[in-house]
Formats: structure tokens, sequence, C-alpha cells
């Protein structure tokens, strides 16, 4: 039930923090309860965001455990997996994202830095 | 001790039925409750669809509602797939008898980037598990994950945690793998998954296509270790023992007549066994598909229900052929207690041969089957899998009760006395057709090579194809040999000859005889009538004296008389007297 509670706290802040920009990332992040991965995962996205997408972007997270049913959609197999549904191409990435660059090379957000 | 052992093992051992034509015989009972079982083989063996045909049976046979979690085929393709044999799996779906998770991953669409875990997987089979209360899970290919996914290390920790989970969880689960190198599969799952290990080959010798099956491992159970062959038809897998359990056939006593009542009388007068195997075999034309038409139509016209299997002709050149002998089949198929199944023995391979013969026996159960002809069938296979696969079919006739007469052609200049395909062995009853060529003649002779259990004849007989029928004449076996045809027929005339010019001496002789008794009778006439005229005479001359005598001794006294003389009235006293 913490959990929960934690989870929609987060969404109403980053809902929050979206409502701004236009040109928005939409990202969502799948775990299954709070493991400490799960944790890691979710400091380390929301410190990657802040620092390169601020006020653009916003995080859904998703806890498997509570809706199952929802990683089917969006073939979830291993955890915690990033799912970057916009800007399109949709891209993956699996792991507690703490390879920072990795997870810029897997956002395609390396190349708009040096842009 | 051990066998106590596997005793109690196979009590505390509860399996799953799998529902799969043949395989519950061979691992008695199907797969290990709770379990994970690896299946592994290469590409197109029949790997996908063992899985969901195990699902499906289970959803629908034995009530234990299934999941099905494909990494390689879409749920469409799937449903697709297996609708192609029968199963609407749409339907149970709906009714959620079974559910499908299709599992896809891209690499390219995946960056790792640290530490992860397969709990998605976990969370998403469990959900699948529980939505619909499932006893049975399909894993189906598993191995796709390494290479979807980086880091082989994580994955395998993960894998071995899942087959563990599975197993907490209770199910039974089939997990398939493609087929390795060296390794029964190519990541090596055999190490995670170890209770029951079962390869499926698929192989092509001769341009003929087997597909195969081993268990190669049951843990606590006994299994069968052979390579059972199976197939895939439009009612899905079919795996069939290629022994059976024992020799342990009901046998009866009843005598079932082959249609030609010369042949009933050299096997006793009454033909051959119910449930016994025949063989016919001779050379070719000899007659072998007629003898075997006259016992389909003798069946037939009992009541009884054949199943014709033709290798060589097709049915209706077949009846047209035996209409010339006078055999009228159609009717009998009209009337439906006859039916041909023709097949190119080079059609398909021996155990869909096999499988076919099943099924169509199965199907239209008749009481007698003909294979014509059994030989053919060892153009494209090796001796010993067509004597297995005819073992196969004598075994499941003969539990079944059903006779069965094959013939078999042999090569000329071959040995007579053994078929090509080597299953005199389980012959009951052999009838040998012969050619006998002799005096620019080619004649047929048949004989009964060996008929188990009877007194059967040990006469070669002629046998004749006449327009109505087969019919067996003895043939002229005497001092010239043994002749046949025309040479029998002049040889006959020839006796028949001599016999009547010995019946006419011996009249003479009679005659002869007689007519010496009558000449001797009327010499003996003739002489009784001399000895009779002579007779009498001499008795009319013995009179005479006597009266000369009389009168003599009268004319004595009255002289006496005369002379008054005493003393020679006393003389004629004394002469008196």
């Amino acid at each position: 039930m913490k959990a929960i509670k934690e989870n929609s706290e987060k969404k109403n802040k980053e809902k929050k923090s979206t409502k701004k920009v236009d040109d928005k990332w939409v990202l969502r992040l799948y775990v299954a309860g709070q493991t400490p991965k799960a944790l890691t995962a979710f400091t380390n996205l929301k410190k990657i965001c802040e620092e390169q997408l601020k006020g653009k972007y916003s995080i859904e997270v998703i806890d498997l455990l509570i809706n199952p049913q929802l990683g089917a959609e969006d073939q979830i197999l291993a955890l915690p997996t990033l799912v970057r549904k916009l800007p399109v191409p949709v891209r993956k990435i699996i792991g507690d994202l703490s390879n920072t660059e990795r997870v810029l090379v897997g956002l395609n957000l390396l190349s708009m830095n040096a842009n | 001790m051990k066998k106590e052992e596997s005793k109690i093992l196979n009590k505390t051992l509860p399996k799953s039925p799998t529902g799969i034509q043949g395989f519950d015989e061979i691992t008695g009972g199907g797969l290990p409750t709770g379990r994970p079982t690896l299946i592994c083989g290469g590409a197109g063996c029949g790997k996908t669809l063992f899985g969901m045909e195990f699902l499906i049976r289970g959803a629908t046979q034995f009530n234990e509602p299934g999941v099905f979690m494909s990494f390689e085929e879409t749920n469409e393709e799937l449903t697709k797939n297996v609708a192609s044999l029968g199963f609407d799996l749409e339907y149970l779906v709906k009714h959620k008898k079974i559910a499908l998770d299709h599992v896809h991953i891209e690499r390219s669409e995946i960056d790792d980037t640290g530490e992860y875990d397969l709990e998605g997987l976990f969370v998403r089979l469990g959900y699948a598990i529980d939505s619909i209360g499932a006893k049975r899970v399909v894993l189906d290919t598993i191995e796709s994950l390494f290479a979807g996914l980086p880091n082989q290390l994580i994955l395998r920790a993960e894998l071995r945690r899942l087959f563990r989970w599975l197993k907490v969880k209770g199910v039974t689960a089939i997990i398939t793998g493609e087929r390795g190198e060296e390794t029964l599969t190519r990541q090596g799952l055999e190490e995670y998954v170890s209770d029951c290990v079962i390869i499926l080959d698929h192989r092509v010798t001769e341009q003929n296509s087997t597909r195969r099956l081993r268990v190669v491992k049951y843990r606590g159970s006994m299994h069968g270790t052979n390579e059972y062959p199976f197939l895939i038809d439009e009612n899905g897998f079919s795996i069939l023992p290629v022994t059976s359990l024992g020799l342990k056939h009901q046998i009866s006593n009843e005598r079932i007549s082959s249609g030609i009542t010369a042949l009933d009388n050299m096997l006793e007068g009454k033909g051959y066994y119910r449930g016994s195997t025949v063989l016919i075999s001779g050379t070719a034309g000899v007659g072998k598909t007629s003898v075997a038409a006259h016992f389909a139509e003798a069946a037939c016209k009992r009541g009884e229900r054949v199943l014709y299997f033709c290798f060589e002709e097709s049915p209706n050149q077949l009846m047209r052929n035996m209409l010339s002998i006078g055999i009228k089949l159609e009717p009998w198929v009209k009337k439906g207690l006859l039916q041909f199944q023709a097949t190119r023995p080079t059609f398909y391979g021996l155990e869909m041969h096999l499988a076919a013969t099943h099924k169509a026996v199965n199907e239209f159960k008749p009481s007698i089957v003909i294979l014509d002809p059994i030989n053919t069938f060892t153009m494209g296979e090796k001796d010993i899998e067509v004597k297995i696969m005819l073992m196969r079919i004598v075994d499941y006739l003969k539990s079944n009760q059903i006779t069965a007469l094959f013939t078999n052609l042999n090569s000329n200049g071959g040995i007579l006395e053994q078929t090509d395909v080597g299953i005199s062995s389980l012959i009951d009853t052999w009838l040998l057709l012969r050619d006998i060529e002799l005096s620019g003649e080619r004649n047929r002779g048949m004989y009964v090579l060996k008929s188990r259990g009877m007194a059967h004849s040990n006469q070669i007989r002629e046998f004749i194809l006449t327009d109505h029928g087969v019919e067996l004449r003895e043939v002229y076996v005497g001092a010239s040999g043994v002749l046949t045809g025309s040479a029998r027929i002049a040889q006959e005339a020839n006796e028949n000859a001599e016999l009547l010019t010995r019946k006419q001496d011996i009249e003479q002789k009679k005659r002869e005889i007689e007519r010496k008794r009558k000449a001797l009778e009327a010499q003996i006439a003739t002489l009784q009538t001399d000895f009779e005229s002579e007779e009498s005479e001499a008795i009319k001359m013995i009179k005479t004296e006597q009266d000369t005598i009389k009168r003599l001794e009268q004319d004595k006294i009255k002289m006496a008389e005369s002379r008054k003389a005493k003393t020679e009235k006393n003389t004629v006293k004394k002469l008196k007297k």
C-alpha cells in the first residue's frame, strides 16, 4: 500500500512538470515492487531527466505487481525496464540505469546534446 | 530391492496424461506432474505442436487449463497453425481454458544499462497462470531470450530461478529448446530442466522423412528408451510404440474359408484360423492377387468387412481384372463391406504407412485386412525397418483378432521360401505359388509351405485360373516326374488307355475260362450218357441171363418129374436154396 501511494505521488509530481512543455518525452518505468533495483533505477532516471530534459518529460511508473496485465502491452520481460513511448521510435532500456552513458545512448540523448 | 524401489516411485510420482496418442503408453502415464519437462529437437520437428497439443488436450480432456507462452510465434499465428490440425484455439481462449502470451523481444530496441532481472516474465507468467487457474505451462522457445537479452550470466541465473519457480507453482511445464551441436539444446537448458528430457527428431532417408521421439531421461519413472516413430497428421501427434508389450493376443479356434474350396481342403477342409496371418508369396503373375480377391469375396459373402490395401494397382483396375476370373468385388464396395485403400508405397515413409493403416483399420473396423503386396516397401527402405513395421501391423491386427492376408512378390531367381522383407517367422499360414516350367509350358503350382496348428496337405496342386475363379487340380506325380498342364493331360490320357487295355485283357481271360469250363461240362455230359446207355444194356443182359438160368432149372425139374427120380429132386431142392 505504501508503495502505491509513493507511486501515485511521483506520478502527480511528474504530471505537473510536463504540463508546461509541448515537445514532451513520455517515459515509462516498469518495476515490480519496491525492490532496491527499482528504486535505484528510478533515482537514476530522475537524475538524468532533470539534467537533460528538464521540464519536458513525464515519467510513469508501472508496478507490475499491482497491474500485471500491463506487462504484455509493452512486451516487458526484464525488470526494471524503461520504455520511451515518445518521441517515437519506442526504445527499451533494461537494467537499473546506473550506466548513465548507455542510458543517454539508449534514449538518443547524446546526439541531442551534441547539437 | 531396485524393483521395489521403482514400484514405490511409480506410485508416488504423479503423472499428467498428455492425451497424445501413444505418448502416455511410452512414459507410463504422461509427463511428471508439477515438474518442468524439456523437449528439444531441430527445426520443424514438432516441438511447438507437442506443447500445444499437451495444453489443448489437457484443457479439453483432463480439465487442466494451460498457459502457452510463445517467444516465437504471435497468438494469431499460433491459432491459425493449430487450426489446420483441427484445434479451435480461439474458443478455448475465450472460455479461459487456455491463455496465450506472446513474448516479443527485439534486440535492437533493447539496451542494458545495469543490473536487471526477469521479474517481468515471472509476473506475466504468474498473472496468466492465475487468471485461468492453469495447471500446465508451455514455454516455447525460451532460448530466444538468449538472442534478445544481453548479459548471459544474469539470464542463466534467472532461468534457473524460473524453473524452480515453476516447480513451486506446481504447474506441469514443457520447455522447448532448439537442438544444439553437442548439447541437447543450444543453450544447455538441460542443465536446468532435468526431470524429464524428450528429444524429437526429423530424419530423411532415401527421400522419405521419418519423425522420431525418444525419452532421454525421466527421473523417478520407468520409460521406454527406444526411438519411437511419430507422425503429425490432421489429428495432431501420434506416437507408435515400435513393439507391442507382449505376445498375449487373444486367439480364436474359429476357421474361415479361403474362398477356394480346394484350398480349404488342403487346410483340413476348413480354411484359415480367424485372426491368423496368411502370406501368399510367389513370382510375378502366379495369381497371388486372385487368391487374395477370393478371400475378400468369401468374407464379404459372409457379411464381414474387408479392408484391402493395394500398393500397386488402382482399385478399379483390380476390380476389372478380378472380374475376368469371375470374382465380382464391386457390389461389395457399394454395400460398404469392402473398402480399398490405394497408395503408392513411396508416397510417404513407413511410419506414415503404419499410421495410415492403423487409422484406416480403426475407422473401418474390418475383420479381414489384405496388404497387396508387402515387398514394395523394400524399395526405399531398410529391411529392418520394413520388418519392424510389418511386425507392428501384424501385432496390431492380431491383438484385434483381425485376419491378415499379405502377398509377397518373389523376385525371379531368388530363394522362393524367403520373403524379401524377411517376415516369414511372423506368418501363420504360408501359401507358396510357383511356376512350373515343363515341355514348353509355364504352369502354376501351389502348395502350403506351413500352416501353424493344423494338419495341412503336403501336396503340390496345379493352380488354374478359370473364368469362374481359381481351381486347384492334382498334379501328376509319378515315374516320369511332376507333370502339369498339357503334359499332365497327355500323361493322364496315356494312363487311361493303358488301363483300358488291361481291363480288356482281363475280360478276355475271363471269357476263355468260361469257354473251357463249358467244354469240360459238355464232355462230362457225353460220358455220362454213354455210361447210362451201357449200363442199361448190361442190366438187360443180366436179366436175360437170369431168365435163361430159371428156364433151364424149370426144364430140369420137368425132366426129373417125368423120370420120377427122387434123388435128383433133392439136388434140385439144394440148388433152389
